[in-house]
């Protein structure tokens, strides 16, 4: 049992990394009451769904997929880059928005604190 | 051009939402016209192609002449022109009711930008009904995402930011965990196309990593269509957006989710394999028995309108997905007409409620008193949308639920059964007790504000949903005839 | 603004090598890595730190947000016009290839793959300067 959870760990230690990195993110998301330390817990989740996409897309020994004339190189795959890619794009894209309503936030109520935000909500009813 | 029909009604859209951007600055007043013209052209694209999927079947669209799978295809069945039509319907109703109804919760300087997102919105959903490629869901799901949290925070006032940046984090974490699903699928099959998947899926169908995605994709999914205890970021969301906004999201936007839950459940994965290897059906439905109960009994705690009928929509999201879940024939019909009927009578009571407000200015139902004698013609709309919700005969929310019934009858599920019938009497509560308000109680003197109906723009729309609920419970076989075939399809071989 | 000479001359000579850098990425789009996304955040980048070295109004001064909105409305009228002009020489949206010019087959489509990440870069570079300015200016405004 153990002797076989050994060589699990090591051979797919990339779907460890990219969960241990996505909790990372989850817990800025859940724990943290500042609203920009939420948008990087965000972007940390995401980085980490990058990350696996791209550790999926490796060969072992290949080389960057651009063709080079008259060799039979071993390319790696680059649909998940692409992918990745456009993925990238929603991100940076979400976090535009998400860093401008912040800054609406703040100019609204003067502060970006979640629980300062949640009490001047029920306080106002 | 009618080849080319499944790629117009995304690219009109996209290019409309730029050209009334560009229209909007050199002068404030041609955004709107634009933006109507365009969701109208757009309409009439969709009806072109229903023509099509009526003689043909499959109507199949491939782009950039990349053959699928490798390139994106898009893929219009009965399924697919089914929602179209029911979204793009609601959006060009919206379209006309926003002209009038954001000229106060908006401010002026931003109407620009809201018809331009609008229409980005309309491009995502569209997008997301017609395309056959999973990654291209995802993309076109997150462009209409996004466009969805910034009308949500588009109106004055605070609320609707919080209400915007909250509806943001919980939608990117769900589309991450979509994005997770594909990646496991990809890594699985090495293929994005729907039709491709279905086909090389089925000998994979005890591998861990597929269930693994599977799991993703329900999570995901079920955050978007806001099932019961994912559905935290739906009523703020719905309460504090502007009343156009609170219409479009409850019914176009959460119907692409449902689509989307449809579509993976049952095109990618298949009957089969959500019944037979991964038994999450039974599980589904529970969850929306759930839902049906706890929104009905939270709908009746609410004093603010907008507020009751946001947690009336959770409820109504599981009539949707209590349909789905209960994988027979006639709950599946019960299910996919009830996306038809929420659509139409959610929208048209969020209308009566942006009427209101717009108005009065009032949103808490006590306040509403005697406005039977003072917006007769609103008032009426809200009597039909209301009788449909509860589900009396002539309207169409009576057919979902009679074929909902029968479909819990089929599948011997007495408690569903149950269900239906109990939410049935809840929302006879809190809808009563709204009517009683609005004709019942009489209005304390003073008439401030003014009276009268609201403007045309914005009394045609609501009428016309309200005269859809009453046509379409009339002449329920136009969507069955359209609605049979699909659930048949869908089941495929159960 | 402060006055940093250092900053400023470092910037002035960076920028047209940015932007030129920007330009082969996007033109590199169809046959090798790169493409209009990766170049419009390059170009981009280079008005950032313009704004960064001069400050955001000698910026605005230079691009008023007009040009921003019309530019971001041409690179996707480009995309889009692209598109259409393939539907109307018969082949899908985007079939490059039908587009008749005095070149081969191959050569149309590398072309007009270009043509297309140009509309993209533009698009790109247009949104991303927005976004940035528009953060700036509010908070700037506060302050």
């Amino acid at each position: 049992m153990i002797e076989d959870l050994f060589p699990l760990l090591l051979t797919r230690y990339n779907y460890y990394m990219a969960v241990i990195i996505m909790m990372i993110g989850l817990y800025a998301m859940i724990a943290k009451s500042n609203l920009v330390k939420k948008i990087i817990g965000l972007n940390i989740f995401q980085t980490a769904i990058f990350l696996f996409y791209i550790s999926i897309a490796d060969v072992r020994g290949g080389t960057a997929p651009i063709l080079i004339e008259g060799s039979n190189a071993l390319y790696v795959n680059p649909v998940p880059h692409v992918l990745i890619l456009t993925a990238i794009v929603v991100s940076v894209s979400t976090t535009a928005v998400a860093l401008s309503l912040v800054i609406r936030i703040h100019r609204e109520y003067r502060t970006v604190e979640e629980e300062d935000l949640m009490r001047m909500e029920g306080g106002s009813g | 051009m009618m080849e080319h029909l499944p790629v117009l009604v995304v690219i009109i859209p996209l290019i409309g939402a730029y050209t009334s951007l560009v229209g909007g600055w050199v002068d404030r007043r041609y955004a709107f016209p634009i933006a109507f013209i365009n969701i109208l052209t757009q309409f009439t694209a969709a009806l072109l192609l229903t023509v099509r999927v009526m003689q043909e079947g499959v109507v199949r669209y491939n782009l950039g002449d990349w053959l699928p799978p490798w390139g994106i295809e898009y893929v219009v069945d009965r399924l697919n022109i089914y929602v179209l039509l029911i979204l793009l319907f609601l959006s060009l109703l919206c379209c006309a009711y926003s002209k009038r109804s954001i000229g106060m919760e908006i401010e002026e300087r931003k109407h620009t930008g809201f018809y331009t997102i609008f229409l980005l919105l309309v491009a995502g959903v569209t997008g997301i009904t017609v395309t056959g490629d999973i990654f291209n869901l995802y993309v076109f799901l997150e462009i209409s995402s996004l466009a969805a949290y910034t009308l949500v925070s588009s109106g004055r006032g605070g609320k609707g930011l919080v209400a915007g940046f909250n509806y943001l984090v919980m939608g990117s974490v769900s589309a991450c965990f979509i994005l997770l699903g594909i990646g496991h699928l990809y890594m699985l099959t090495g293929t994005l196309n729907m039709a491709d998947l279905a086909r090389v899926l089925p000998p994979l169908y005890t591998s861990t990593t597929l269930h693994t995605a599977f799991v993703f994709f329900i999570v995901g999914l079920s955050i978007k269509t806001a099932l019961f205890p994912l559905h935290l970021w739906l009523p703020d969301a719905y309460t504090h957006a502007p009343s156009t906004v609170s219409a479009l999201l409850s019914t176009v936007v959460s119907k692409m989710g449902v689509y989307a839950t449809i579509r993976i459940l049952f095109s990618v994965f298949t009957v089969e394999f959500v019944v037979g290897y991964f038994p999450v059906m039974e599980f589904l439905s529970w969850l929306a028995a759930i839902a049906i109960i706890a929104g009905s009994l939270l709908a009746i705690a609410q004093r603010d309108l907008k507020r009751m009928l946001a947690y009336s929509s959770v409820g109504q999201m599981g009539y949707i997905l209590l349909g789905v879940g209960m994988v027979n024939q006639l709950a599946m019909t019960g299910g996919i007409l009830h996306m038809l009927n929420h659509a139409v009578m959610k929208g048209c009571l969020f209308m009566v409620a942006g009427a209101f407000i717009f108005r009065t200015g009032f949103r808490r139902i006590d306040d509403l008193k005697g406005m039977g004698k003072r917006m007769p013609w609103t008032s009426a709309a809200l009597v039909i949308g209301a009788l449909s919700m509860i589900g009396i005969p002539p309207t169409v929310g009576f057919m979902s639920k009679w074929y909902l019934a029968l479909g819990a009858i089929e599948a011997g599920q007495w408690v569903f059964l149950a269900v239906i019938l109990a939410s049935s009497l809840l929302s006879a509560v809190y809808f009563w007790r709204l009517l009683e308000y609005v004709y019942f109680r009489e209005g304390e003197g003073g008439v401030e504000g003014g009276t009268g109906d609201v403007p045309l723009p914005m009394l045609i729309p609501m009428l016309v949903l309200a005269a859809a609920c009453l046509l379409f419970g009339i002449f329920v076989s136009i969507p069955l005839s359209l609605i049979d075939p699909v659930a048949e399809s869908l089941l495929g071989g159960v | 603004m402060r006055e940093d000479v250092v900053i400023r001359t470092v910037c002035r000579a960076m920028i047209p090598f940015i932007q030129l850098f920007a330009l082969y990425v996007i033109l590199h789009g169809s046959s090798s890595a790169g493409g209009g996304f990766q170049g419009g955040v390059i170009f981009a980048s280079a008005f950032i730190l313009y704004v960064i070295a001069f400050g955001i109004m000698e910026v605005r001064r230079r691009m008023h947000e007009k040009v921003v909105v019309a530019l971001s409305s041409l690179g996707l009228y480009i995309y889009a016009g692209i598109g259409i002009l393939c539907i109307l020489f018969g082949a899908g949206f985007l079939g490059y290839s039908a587009i008749p010019l005095p070149v081969s087959a191959a050569e149309t489509r590398g072309l007009m793959m270009e043509f297309v990440e140009i509309g993209i870069g533009l698009t790109v570079m247009a949104v991303m300067t927005s976004i940035f300015m528009d953060i700036s200016v509010k908070e700037g405004g506060e302050d």
